[in-house]
């Protein structure tokens, strides 16, 4: 079991640090930042001077080690327009953030594995059908036009605007985590016919166990484990939609923030953003693999 | 002498009789019902064997007794009485306090019938809880129960997951749950099947001794007559849905009436076969071959020794079948003479030249000259494949015409039994007996020198069984190709072995000629495998008398 927690520690870590770097030569590569920053008929010695407040001059190892010397330290940048702490920018936008992922993940799960569940239950039933169908539409349906549509019909015909910060949650929420929803209810469907077909339900059965208490006692913990998966995998899903579901509502979040950085060329502030999604992504799975020891007895034994 | 037996056991009112039950099947079906008006009791303490194969119907009727059979397979006619009243419908919450309580099943696969992710302890206390025992009494039950199926440390065993048992320990502690409630009747669905010919003997015993501990009636399903030898009061022989013989255990043992019943019992202890042709050079031969397998990394590296110098040599038209328990390292062997696997150590020779460095090319045509038929003729064919074009790809790999190949293929379907005209149909249109034929004249259609055999009957039903190794018989007869026959089953070994190897732990702890290991085991394992398959004795004493 140590052995098992060390090597998904050591492996989050490597890929971290492998993250780090791709992101600072991507960066670099993708154009002189200095030359970006100024207007296009900007005299050399003006770029050079940038170049210079930047610590762009430096041979490019030079400018790694500062880099990843910086983050260590805590030390990870200003925006180049505002002169604030890339962070301080970061933290003032998160909380709306994790509101909108939070709520939208909670409506994923709970409505998503539900229905997912049930369908399985009434397995070719008209209800079996329905939910399908509506996954299908669910995961399918690009957000953005999803939200488009939704703001458009609540201004026709309710004359209210869904976006802006002081809209409510539910409807950007929803639209984030709509293909989410599909995606459980059919990943849920499928494992627990999975499980409920199981030879050790026809045994629970033949033990008098009833049929509620055979399924959240023996199907539910079974049918879960890959779940679990899914559900930390689809925290990327989630990160990447909010970019394209902030902007869409007018929502004052961490994807706004990282699309105006990026039209804006603020190097050190894109730079942050995407360290912390792929941080959240290393660290989602880290603790999918952590819990996986909690739900999976034959992992604990490894 | 049953005639005391019977005497015995008539007045008594039977615990459980099924009388005219009819099963009807879906309108898909390959016969309208699975169980065609069958009707047998159950004396309270007596040990019924309802024997058959698969697709016979025996496992519908344990369902049927516990109100488990689903919608597609309703009861048409007939009733099942139980303690004198007759039982609720099937699927009726009724069944929730005969369950476990007054009825309890044990199934095949003991193992998967446990769930992976709950404790041993907490599984069986779940069933006292729904059955309405308090909790500070569940515990005690629970290890009381577990120490009286013999399970050592039952405290350990409580705290225990499933994948943390051996096959047998899950299946005592499949048992226990059984026993959990007193049940006065316990239906156990091919409990042994799975299991180790040493494990069987341990649980059979175990069946034997709580039956006349707890005056327990049992209904044991099973298709194996040398079970049957070993537990039996009653039997009842069925075939396609109909109960075609039923009698004490002597009568239907020593004298069978129906042909089918005669031939489930001639299974058991098959004819030696007449020696093969003796060959005087050895055509493949191995001399101590090492296989380890290592796994993990860092810290646990893990190195299992899973064949320890393994000498051995095979003449042309002889056969030659390595016996052993699962883990014994039989498989591993196999996989080193097909160079599957690269060994430690040791050599191993197809005619005289090593073959165990070779690789490219000369490996490409060795392989043609060792061919293999594995356990599983389900999953080791293709199903988006014809069966002609999985038999003549072979060949066409090897350089020959493809019209010249697809003609062999045809003519190998015929040699091994099937029609002509199937060449063009898809595995999974054949039964299970007709795919390992397939599987054969896979093999057979690279001409090979040696054909190993892994296990190759043992997904088979017994008479079908016969018929492969009846086959492979003839097949060699024909070829004069050389047969290394892996098998766990004595008597399967015995039906087509002129050479036994025995291993354990992946050493080979005996080797001899057939008749001297059966006749005369020399080591104490062979001794022990021996004693421990069920019937064999018995059914010596009944053959000889």
């Amino acid at each position: 079991m140590t052995g098992y927690i060390l090597s998904r520690v050591l492996r989050a870590t490597l890929t971290m640090l492998v993250t780090v770097t791709l992101v600072f030569l991507f960066i670099r590569l993708s154009g002189d930042p200095a030359a970006a920053l100024v207007p296009p008929d900007a005299p050399q010695e003006v770029i050079d001077q940038y170049a210079r407040l930047m610590g762009l001059d430096q041979p490019l190892w030079q400018q790694y080690l500062g880099y990843v010397g910086g983050l260590l330290q805590g030390n990870f940048g200003f925006s180049i327009h505002t002169g604030i702490a890339v962070e301080d920018t970061f933290l003032g936008r998160l909380p709306f953030t994790l509101h909108l992922g939070i709520t939208a993940l909670a409506l994923a799960v709970f409505i998503g594995i539900p229905i997912g569940a049930l369908a399985a239950i009434r397995r070719g039933t008209a209800l079996d059908r329905f939910v399908m169908g509506f996954s299908v539409f669910a995961f399918a349906m690009p957000n953005f036009l999803f939200g488009l549509v939704m703001i458009l019909v609540a201004a026709l015909a309710f004359s209210t605007f869904l976006g802006g910060e002081n809209a409510n949650v539910i409807w950007p929420a929803l639209t984030l985590g709509l293909a989410a929803m599909g995606s459980f209810a059919r990943f849920t469907r499928s494992s627990v016919l999975e499980t409920i077909n199981a030879p050790y339900m026809r045994a629970a059965e033949a033990r008098g166990v009833p049929f509620g208490r055979r399924l959240v006692r023996h199907a539910a913990p079974n049918a879960a484990i890959p779940l679990v998966t899914l559900i930390g995998l689809s925290l990327g899903a989630l990160v990447a939609g909010s970019v394209v579901t902030e902007q869409v509502f007018a929502w004052p979040g961490v994807g706004q923030l990282l699309v105006r950085s990026v039209a804006t060329r603020d190097l050190a502030q894109v730079q942050f953003l995407v360290l912390v999604v792929a941080f959240t992504m290393v660290m989602a799975n880290l603790i999918v693999d952590m819990l996986y020891l909690v739900i999976d007895p034959r992992i604990r034994a490894k | 002498m049953s005639e005391p037996q019977r005497a015995e056991s008539a007045p008594r009112a039977p615990l459980l009789s099924i009388e005219d039950l009819t099963v009807a099947l879906p309108v898909d079906g390959d016969r309208p019902e699975a169980v065609s008006g069958i009707s047998f009791a159950i004396a309270p303490g007596e040990t019924l064997c309802l024997v058959g194969e698969s697709g016979s119907g025996k496992s519908v009727v344990g369902q049927a007794v516990l109100g488990m059979l689903p919608h597609a397979l309703p009861v048409t006619a007939g009733c099942i009485r139980f303690a004198g009243a007759e039982m609720p419908p099937q699927r009726d919450r009724a069944f929730g306090t005969i369950r476990s309580a007054q009825i309890a099943m044990i199934f095949q696969d003991a193992g998967a019938s446990l769930n992976p992710v709950r404790t041993i302890g907490g599984q069986l206390a779940e069933i006292l809880a729904v059955h309405g025992m308090s909790k500070t009494d569940r515990g005690p039950r629970v290890l009381e129960v577990l120490r009286d199926v013999a399970l050592r440390e039952p405290e350990r065993i409580a705290r225990s997951y499933p994948h943390q048992l051996s096959g047998g320990q899950a299946q005592r502690a499949v048992i226990a749950a059984a026993l959990l409630l007193k049940p006065d009747l316990l239906i156990a669905d091919e409990p042994t099947t799975a299991l180790d010919v040493t494990t069987q003997a341990e649980i059979l015993a175990l069946i034997t001794r709580l039956k006349v501990e707890h005056e327990l009636a049992v209904l044991f399903v099973t298709h194996d007559f040398g079970v049957v030898a070993e537990i039996a009061d009653r039997v009842a022989v069925m075939q396609e849905g109909v109960l075609v013989e039923a009698g004490t255990a002597e009568d239907v043992l020593q004298a069978p009436q129906h042909p089918y019943t005669r031939k489930l019992i001639a299974a058991v202890n098959p004819t030696p076969r007449t020696l093969g042709q003796h060959g005087d050079t050895p055509i493949l031969d191995a001399t101590d071959v090492n296989l380890i397998y290592r796994s993990g990394f860092l810290g646990n590296r893990k190195a299992l020794h899973a064949v320890k110098d393994v000498s051995l040599e095979i003449a042309a038209g002889r056969t030659v079948a390595v016996v052993g328990e699962s883990g014994s390292g039989k498989s591993s062997l196999a996989r080193c003479l097909l160079r599957l696997e690269e060994i430690d150590s040791g050599s191993i020779r197809f005619k005289g030249q090593e073959i165990s460095t070779l690789t490219g090319a000369p490996l490409r045509q060795l392989r043609q000259s060792i061919q293999v038929v594995l356990q599983d003729p389900f999953s080791a064919l293709n199903p988006r494949q014809t069966i002609l074009s999985a038999i003549a790809e072979g060949p066409i790999i090897h350089g020959m015409a493809p019209a010249d190949a697809r003609q062999k293929a045809a003519e190998l379907i015929e040699l091994v039994g099937l029609s002509a005209q199937s060449g063009g149909r898809y595995p999974q249109e054949f039964s299970g007996g007709q795919r390992q034929r397939i599987c054969i004249a896979r093999a057979l259609a690279l001409e090979p020198e040696v054909l190993i055999a892994d296990e190759a009957v043992s997904a088979l039903d017994v008479s079908i069984q016969a018929q492969i190794l009846d086959l492979f018989a003839d097949l060699q007869h024909r070829f004069g190709f050389a047969i290394l026959f892996i098998t766990h089953d004595l008597a399967v070994a015995r039906a087509i072995a002129d050479d036994i190897l025995v291993m354990k732990s992946g050493e080979i702890v005996e080797h001899g000629s057939a008749d001297r290991v059966f006749a005369a085991p020399a080591h104490p394992y062979t001794q022990a495998l021996l004693a421990a398959a069920p019937g064999l004795d018995q059914f010596q004493q009944g053959s000889a008398a």
